[in-house]
């Protein structure tokens, strides 16, 4: 298991392995924000914490297509279905690399970009906060949607339209807690919410992936 | 312990290829299957190595013994020769890869990147593989393509330690090897289309 998150870790940071590509995106698309806003400040800070949510998902979505899609086109998931490691940790492990090469640099970035839109002084620990709680989500739920679209050729878009209703949640509720944390509000519900989404697909999907690239497989 | 399939069926996407199929194959053996296209051998291979359920039959002695090598290698193109065989070692429980190189002559290309050899280097690195993985049912589907003349003697000699070893092969190709093995021809298995199908009888 330490090898595939080790192999894969490795790929993502060699020549085309598609590290920082969600990074890139999520500072491209908080740096624009404010010149096509324009300069208010007080609108900038109101928006802030849901335009750096709805960022850094479609930061995580960006990547989701090469998931799965290449290790089943060089053959490597029919070798690793064929060996001692079940698929479920597989699909674990894969999740998990997509956190740690896409979601953990989201949630390092995320304070710096919220100076760029005036996120209010309160707002920047529970950005991180509810990046850091929310976005293993995304990652195990988008290697969900990869598995199942991964025997498809261009599956990109189905791809998106499966797992954006699936990412509304995490979405609804990491941007709530972000909102409330820059108003300085409560906010516990949102919070246990987002908490207890999380700690529920990380339980229960990775099952769900396997059984659904057991049949892709086929 | 040996591999036994009795009364075999499998399907290929949806359409039965091969029916009532039964052999064994013992330890020290190859069996090497033949057939024309789309007799459905890569299906077999497939079945056999856990990948898919077969229409019916049975299939014992496979469960966690096999290796198996499809069309594709499974390398990463940005990872070095020793890094891609390594990491199949770590999956199937870290033996040494010093053997595996020798016995395909990869020792001079260790540290050159997958993606920069050749499509035969590329298939002897994936063959290597099998070595690494120490499992005793060896599963090939046309080991021997994009080799050349001195490559499939390294690879028959592979096999027949493989065999010397107590291990054993199941072998699509339609090359001479020049292995002692038996040979399955699943021609004559074909599954017939079947007259009794209720396709359209949901509809009537």
């Amino acid at each position: 298991m330490i090898a595939l998150l080790k192999r894969d870790l490795v790929l993502a940071l060699r020549a085309g392995g598609g590290f920082g590509l969600g990074l890139a995106f999520f500072l491209i698309v908080t740096v624009l924000v404010p010149f096509s806003v324009g300069p208010q400040s007080a609108l900038l800070a109101s928006i802030a914490p849901g335009v750096l949510w709805l960022g850094a998902l479609l930061a995580c979505l960006l990547s989701l297509d090469r998931l799965l899609a290449l290790d089943w086109e060089d053959g490597t998931l029919d070798l690793l279905a064929t060996a001692p490691l079940p698929l479920e940790s597989v699909v674990t492990i894969k999740a998990l690399a997509h956190w740690l090469t896409t979601g953990l640099p989201l949630v390092l970035a995320a304070p710096v970009l919220g100076v760029l839109l005036n996120l209010p002084g309160p707002g920047f620990l529970w950005l991180v906060v509810s990046l850091a709680l929310g976005t293993p989500a995304l990652s195990v739920i988008g290697t969900f949607g990869a598995a199942l679209t991964v025997g498809l050729k261009r599956g990109g878009l189905l791809l998106s339209l499966l797992v954006l209703p699936l990412y509304m949640p995490t979405l609804i509720y990491g941007a709530e807690v972000a909102r409330r944390g820059a108003e300085g509000m409560t906010l516990a519900t949102p919070l246990m919410m987002l908490a207890g989404i999380s700690a529920a697909v990380i339980a229960l999907l990775p099952f769900a992936s396997a059984a659904v690239l057991r049949v892709n497989l086929r | 312990m040996t591999l036994t399939v009795t009364d075999l069926a499998i399907a290929r996407g949806g359409v039965p290829v091969i029916e009532g199929l039964s052999f064994a194959l013992e330890p020290g053996r190859a069996l090497i299957l033949r057939g024309p296209n789309g007799a459905g051998k890569t299906t077999l291979l497939r079945t056999l190595a856990g990948l898919q359920p077969p229409l019916s039959g049975r299939i014992e002695g496979a469960e966690d013994r096999i290796a198996y090598a499809g069309h594709s290698d499974g390398l990463k193109p940005t990872l070095s020769v020793t890094e891609n065989l390594r990491f199949w070692a770590s999956v199937f429980g870290g033996r040494d890869i010093g053997p595996a190189l020798t016995a395909f002559h990869l020792d001079d290309l260790a540290d050159r990147h997958a993606g920069n050899l050749s499509a035969g280097q590329k298939r002897r690195l994936g063959l290597s593989r099998l070595l690494v993985t120490g499992r005793p049912i060896w599963m090939l589907d046309e080991p021997t393509v994009s080799l050349d003349r001195e490559a499939v003697a390294m690879f028959a000699a592979a096999v027949r330690a493989h065999l010397g070893q107590g291990g054993s092969a199941l072998i699509a190709t339609h090359i001479d090897l020049g292995l002692e093995g038996e040979v399955l021809d699943v021609g004559p298995y074909k599954a017939r289309p079947s007259l009794d199908s209720d396709f359209d009888g949901g509809f009537l």
